[in-house]
């Protein structure tokens, strides 16, 4: 399945969910967020919202900054 | 009675709070906000790097539980990315502040008034302490005031630019009417330009630059939290009117003859 993942395409083994997105990023646990076709995806809905064909999807995080 | 920074119902010992850009590490930011005293420390929001796998984080070295961490939306030219950045900043669990910048001009990276007042409204409706980064503009520091903001954030020189306090005047009118915490955010270059920023009577202090650009950032965060304190102490204790000419420290009663 292919995807838009932080502006770069990416391809995903098969059906997944963002848990499960997330889990092979290594970035569980992460203080991360994500986002769907711009929408926001609330963690307490990852392990249930699934991702599909050609969803853009942006994964963020806290990096230095002033 | 103690001496308590006050925003949004929340207190803190320190006035002065830091940025985390520009270290050439992480263990450095960790050391120079320890050296700075900081109790807020604001961070940028950014895409997680999908190919590169970092195993550290930021947070890794800046332990939420022991700073107050202040999202912050650099880098947006509009209200919609500005909203859009500190949504995403909520949803990644550190609160609900944000500090709120939308600029307007790639060279001075000045900020979009228009743009920062919309976004302002949107982010205070949907819940969040908004902390805007301003001109030292009396008028903006009042709508944003009246719109809701927790604080206001009035330049004292361009970001990054190490200029010190260009207006004082406008700080002092800003200062004059504010009734939430004005905090100088941006343009202080080394220890005496934080000082007379206190000494006008400003409720903190914000910078990155003019510490993690110095030769020696962590020795120069200590002097910046020295900087704080002594213009704070300062500003409470009255300073003497200028006056134009001497006047004598020592009695001139009982001078020997």
């Amino acid at each position: 399945m292919r995807v838009i993942l932080n502006g770069q395409p990416h391809t995903l083994p098969g059906s997944c969910t963002v848990a499960e997105l997330v889990a092979q990023l290594g970035l569980e646990g992460r203080r991360i967020a994500v986002e769907i076709n711009r929408e926001i995806v609330p963690r307490s809905r990852f392990a249930e919202h699934k991702v599909q064909e050609e969803d853009r999807i942006e994964i963020v995080h806290f990096v230095g900054g002033g | 009675m103690e001496d308590l920074l006050r925003i949004a119902g929340r207190t803190f010992r320190s006035r002065l709070i830091v940025g985390t850009g520009k270290y050439r590490s992480f263990e450095e930011t960790r050391r120079a906000v320890e050296a700075s005293g900081a109790e807020i420390v604001t961070v940028a929001v950014r895409r997680v790097n999908i190919t590169s796998r970092e195993t550290e984080n930021l947070l890794d070295y800046l332990d939420p539980n022991r700073f107050w961490i202040l999202p912050n939306t650099a880098g947006c030219y509009t209200a919609e990315e500005a909203v859009r950045t500190a949504h995403l900043a909520r949803e990644a669990g550190v609160g609900n502040w944000v500090k709120l910048e939308v600029i307007g001009d790639e060279k001075t990276l000045f900020p979009n008034v228009s743009a920062t007042i919309e976004a302002a409204r949107i982010l205070v409706r949907d819940g969040f302490a908004v902390l805007p980064y301003i001109n030292d503009d009396p008028v903006a520091a009042r709508v944003l005031e009246e719109l809701g903001c927790v604080a206001v954030m009035p330049l004292a020189a361009p970001i990054g630019s190490g200029l010190g306090i260009r207006n004082p005047y406008n700080l002092r009118i800003i200062l004059e009417h504010a009734r939430v915490p004005v905090i100088v955010d941006a343009g202080v270059g080394t220890a005496s330009d934080a000082a007379v920023a206190m000494e006008l009577g400003c409720d903190a202090v914000l910078m990155n630059t003019a510490i993690a650009g110095a030769r020696d950032p962590i020795l120069m965060a200590e002097a910046m939290r020295l900087a704080v304190e002594a213009g704070r102490k300062a500003f409470l204790a009255g300073r003497i009117p200028r006056k134009l000419y001497a006047s004598a420290s020592s009695p001139l009663d009982g001078l020997v003859d």
